[in-house]
């Protein structure tokens, strides 16, 4: 990226969002590691002010949910999407986008996109599925984006899941994943914001892919 | 296209190093747990799991340096386990880098706790680990600290315990085999994983790639958690450097001795062996 005009190439400043629920440190890592200037941060200022936003996640939706809006992350979150600025969300911080989730009684999320947040079925089929679903699993892509630039359909990444995303807008669907015979959105793209179900910076090189893929973007 | 199934890297860690043993007592040093991690990413591990061995609150930072090192180059999932006793402990070692915490001791004495960690971080962070000795009745109990302090509790019924309280994973050991190379507990890794509806790992035994082939077809386990064979694969093809600290038994590494019961194999034969037997496996970049 280039800033004041100058052929100077300056690291993009990416605000990872600290709401006190998960691994922070792969992610920063990841986007330190494609070329990108990572901050964690809990200061709602330090994500309006950032040239993109990550909402990351591991844990409850109810107590992250609550956590967020403590911070005043809430808002920021929204103010920052509506105002184009590149937003990635992982995992919890996919589901977090969406309108409401079933996971210990109903909450409510931020509601940037409508749809709803369900625990995965027991049974598909006859077959029991474990839940959640931990592993690595294969995306299906459903329509071009740059993200995706350099991986192939059915490539491998890493899921750790008891829940999964239902937009009502299938037009945002980026990739689907089957486990078992239960077939599901497993990330989005719409605009600025990028969000998955999988870990990237988990899923070896070629969830590294989508980092540099993210990061170029910015 | 479907879940796969998982090999994972499991290193016994005691101090700075990377130890394996034997019923899992008399410690041997085979080196520094992050040189054998980056080898396994690179291999085509699925996970790692590695597991603090002495667990002592004096030890606990050079766990975290440790996680810390492992985080910022391998790009998979780590799953540390020993000695997290709180909240607070879970929390450390995932800021540190962990993915997921493996709980024990703590658990068995405050079954509860299960349920406050998995409210709090997901279910899906919290492993419990059981660690299982056979009885002469054929029953199997769990014991804790190493397999070393007996508890009364019976496996399969705490393995459903531990899945009502809402972990996401059970990761069970059986003692008697842990470093035998014997192969797994079939008997065992079916009764639990059967039992519940949650991923089980096999772990404890593991002598041959069809040793871990059969724990997931005959088994029933979701994952296999491998340790010597692994181990002896890097030794044999790395030159050991440095200083082991004064820790442990490093004859091993000094005569480079093989050890008589397992024989070395490589993530890629143990992946290769899968595939023969129908087992759906991440493909990966593929070494001999």
């Amino acid at each position: 990226m280039y800033k004041d005009g100058k052929l100077k190439m300056v690291k993009p400043k990416i605000a990872i969002i600290d709401y006190k629920m998960c691994n922070l440190f792969s992610v920063e890592h990841a986007c330190r590691y494609v070329g990108g200037d990572p901050i964690i941060t809990t200061k709602p200022e330090d994500v309006r002010s950032a040239d993109a936003v990550i909402l990351p996640g591991v844990g409850a939706f109810h107590d992250a949910i609550s956590n967020l809006r403590e911070l005043g992350m809430d808002t920021a979150i929204i103010d920052v999407i509506s105002g184009g600025i590149p937003f990635m969300g992982i995992c919890l911080g996919f589901q977090l986008l969406f309108s409401s989730s079933e996971e210990f009684g109903t909450s409510n999320g931020l509601g940037v996109f409508n749809g709803a947040v369900r625990k995965f079925p027991r049974d598909v089929n006859g077959y029991t599925l474990k839940i959640p679903q931990m592993g690595w699993n294969s995306i299906s892509i459903n329509k071009e984006s740059h993200i995706l630039k350099g991986v192939n359909d059915d490539t491998y990444m890493y899921f750790v899941h008891s829940f999964y995303v239902l937009p009502e807008d299938n037009d945002i669907i980026l990739t689907k994943t089957t486990y078992s015979d239960f077939e599901y959105c497993s990330s989005i793209s719409d605009t600025n914001v990028f969000a998955c179900q999988f870990h990237p910076e988990k899923s070896g090189e070629e969830g590294i892919k989508i980092y540099r893929n993210w990061v170029a973007s910015i | 296209m479907s879940l796969t199934k998982r090999v994972i890297a499991r290193l016994d860690i005691k101090g700075p190093n990377l130890v394996k043993g034997i019923h899992l007592e008399g410690l041997r040093v085979l080196g520094k747990p992050e040189d054998f991690a980056r080898y396994y990413y690179s291999q085509g591990a699925e996970e790692l799991m590695y597991m603090d061995m002495v667990a002592s609150l004096y030890e606990r930072n050079s766990l975290e340096e440790i996680i810390r090192r492992t985080a910022s180059e391998v790009f998979i999932p780590l799953t540390v386990g020993g000695g997290l006793r709180t909240i607070n402990d879970i929390r450390a070692v995932l800021l540190a880098g962990a993915d997921k915490v493996s709980l024990n001791t703590a658990v068995i004495r405050n079954p509860e706790l299960i349920r406050q960690a998995s409210r709090y971080f997901g279910s899906s962070t919290i492993v419990v680990s059981i660690e299982a000795i056979k009885q002469s009745d054929g029953k199997y109990l769990a014991y804790v600290d190493n397999g070393r302090e007996y508890t009364g509790v019976e496996v399969v019924s705490w393995a459903q315990k531990i899945e009502e309280l809402g972990a996401g994973e059970i990761v069970i050991t059986s003692v008697d085999r842990e470093g035998t190379g014997l192969g797994y507990d079939i008997n065992l890794i079916q009764k639990v994983s059967s039992a519940v509806s949650i991923p089980v790992v096999a772990c404890g035994g593991g002598g041959s790639p069809e040793h871990v082939s059969s724990a997931i077809v005959e088994g029933g386990a979701e994952a296999v958690a491998v340790a010597s064979m692994l181990h002896y694969d890097y030794v044999s093809k790395n030159s050991m450097k440095g200083d082991f600290s004064n820790e442990g038994n490093t004859e091993f590494l000094k005569k480079k001795s093989s050890f008589a019961k397992i024989k070395p194999n490589s993530i890629s034969s143990i992946k290769k062996e899968m595939i023969k037997n129908g087992i759906p496996t991440r493909c990966t970049r593929m070494e001999n």
